[in-house]
């Protein structure tokens, strides 16, 4: 009985907590058409956060995707050369990156960089009374820092994914022209023909959707910090795990969608 | 004829009861402040006053009892009349609370910009002279980071001060400044007094600052007003609580509230 009841209470925890970030997010694109006036600052702090969240994260997401494109043709060649397939590797790096590993890689980085941020940054305002303070001067704390992150991430998470698409195919393409039988021109020509734009389609809405679930992870983490220090620490850390296994879930789900709507293509 | 009408308090709170989960924190306060009235709310740590000063601006809720301020009562006011009330009250907090991303003069601009239709070469101005009445001219590009404990309480009078708020609250004004700077803040908040008369709300647990700036004094105990008067009367009171509080006399008997021993050491540090 006493497990039975553990379990309820783990599953009523989360229902609340996935109810909690959509209330966040349900909240945030009230604000979003309804704040009155002010729309420039408004714009001014995207633009501000979006630098911090796609800009900033440009370097690094080119290096691991480049890394991932070389590492799935490596693995695809491995095992279609038995097959006298090599060529099609190409396609293989091509599809997965940009409808699986593109997004998810960017995902995860993007978690590491700026959810963890967001929830360290809310967070110390909590400690800080920063947060009290925004509100005992008439300004909505949702307004002035979860707008503008949910603005920037739904902006820059597809942009990173395509970017990422791009440079996990140029790793796959370095795999190709230098141990396998393609020249420049034929792995992309080969790249072209076995992506379809719904292929690209898919992980930009996968992307789009990554960008809101972290930011609203991090963002409630932070607001959810206590007293002190060693909380804003936990609050960074439970934005980190929480995002990483949502993103996941969400990417069960939609690749299983994606793959149950197959037929129809 | 009818007598004059007593002034119609500022804030008043009746029977006002607030708990943290099951630990009830202030034991149902009554009193009302009056218009250009500086009331300074005294007590040890551990004594709610923090607490009371959180409700009265509304970041807590009452469970139970009710505070008006300008007549509405603030836990059963709309978001949008919260707002309204917001915009008339100003709250320095005990560690400035900043906002650390911006700089200093964009701190106390940032009231003026989201709730105000000013230009902002009058706003630049505004902030200059918000920040020239705390001392702090000049001072406009440094990040809070970069200011001294004394500085960043100052600055936030100024952004306490920045929409010419009618009541402003002081969340513990001098604690932890040296003897010269506390000195410093308590002529502050006299001058405002003087030129504005600004209804004002001190909390604080320094006893020379609260007699200096004080009309009148509630001494706070274990969430209970145990005195509440004009300054003198307090000063003279023999309740031996409050003797016990003004002549710095520690518990004899052991206490295992720790907040509450804490409340007697602090005084003496």
């Amino acid at each position: 009985m006493q497990f039975v009841a553990e379990v309820g209470a783990a599953t009523e925890r989360s229902v609340a907590y996935v109810g909690g970030l959509a209330q966040l997010f349900g909240k945030s694109l009230r604000l979003l058409f309804l704040s009155p006036l002010k729309g420039s600052r408004l714009a001014q702090r995207a633009v501000h956060q979006a630098m911090a969240v796609g800009v900033g994260a440009l370097p690094i997401v080119s290096l691991i995707t480049f890394f991932v494109g070389v590492i799935i043709a490596l693995q695809g060649a491995y095992q279609l050369q038995r097959l006298g397939a090599m060529q099609l590797v190409a396609s293989l790096v091509s599809i997965s990156i940009t409808r699986e590993l593109g997004p998810l890689i960017t995902a995860i980085v993007v978690i590491g960089r700026s959810g963890s941020a967001f929830a360290a940054e809310i967070g110390t305002m909590r400690v800080t009374e920063e947060l009290d303070a925004l509100e005992t001067m008439a300004l909505d704390p949702v307004a002035f820092l979860v707008v503008p992150k949910f603005l920037a991430m739904a902006v820059m998470m597809p942009c990173l994914a395509i970017w990422s698409d791009f440079m996990g195919v140029l790793g796959g393409c370095l795999f190709g022209v230098v141990s396998g039988n393609f020249t420049f021109g034929s792995y992309v020509i080969a790249t072209r023909d076995a992506l379809v734009a719904r292929d690209i389609a898919t992980g930009i809405v996968k992307a789009l959707v990554f960008g809101l679930v972290i930011t609203a992870v991090g963002c409630q983490e932070g607001f959810s910090t206590g007293a002190g220090a060693e909380e804003v620490g936990r609050s960074t850390t439970s934005a980190v795990v929480n995002s990483i296994l949502l993103v996941i879930l969400i990417d069960l789900v939609f690749t299983t969608l994606f793959y149950l709507a197959r037929g129809s293509a | 004829m009818a007598a004059p009408a007593a002034p119609a308090p500022v804030i008043s709170a009746r029977d006002l009861r607030v708990q943290y989960g099951d630990r009830e924190v202030l034991h149902g306060l009554t009193f009302e402040i009056v218009h250009g009235e500086t009331m300074v709310v005294i007590g040890g740590s551990g004594s709610g006053k923090s607490t009371l000063l959180r409700t009265l601006v509304g970041l807590e809720k009452p469970s139970s009892g009710e505070v008006r301020i300008k007549g509405v009562d603030i836990a059963k006011a709309s978001a949008r009349e919260m707002d309204v009330i917001r915009k008339k009250i100003g709250l320095a907090f005990q560690g400035g609370a900043l906002i650390g991303s911006l700089p200093v003069g964009e701190n106390i601009a940032l009231p003026l910009l989201e709730h105000t239709t000013l230009k902002p070469t009058t706003i630049e101005v505004m902030v200059r002279i918000k920040l020239e009445q705390v001392g702090l001219t000049g001072f406009e590009n440094y990040s809070p980071a970069q200011l001294s404990g004394g500085m960043r309480k100052r600055a936030a009078f100024a952004r306490a001060m920045a929409m010419d708020p009618e009541i402003l609250f002081f969340d513990e004004p001098s604690a932890g400044l040296d003897p010269i700077t506390a000195a410093g803040i308590d002529d502050l908040i006299l001058e405002l007094k003087k030129a504005y008369s600004m209804t004002m709300v001190v909390v604080t647990h320094e006893l020379a600052s609260a007699f200096l700036i004080a009309d009148r004094i509630i001494l706070l105990d274990r969430g209970n007003i145990v005195a509440m008067g004009p300054a003198q009367e307090v000063r003279d009171s023999t309740h031996p609580r409050v003797r016990q509080f003004l002549d710095r006399v520690a518990d004899t008997a052991q206490d295992d509230d720790v907040d509450h021993m804490r409340m007697y050491t602090e005084g003496i540090k």
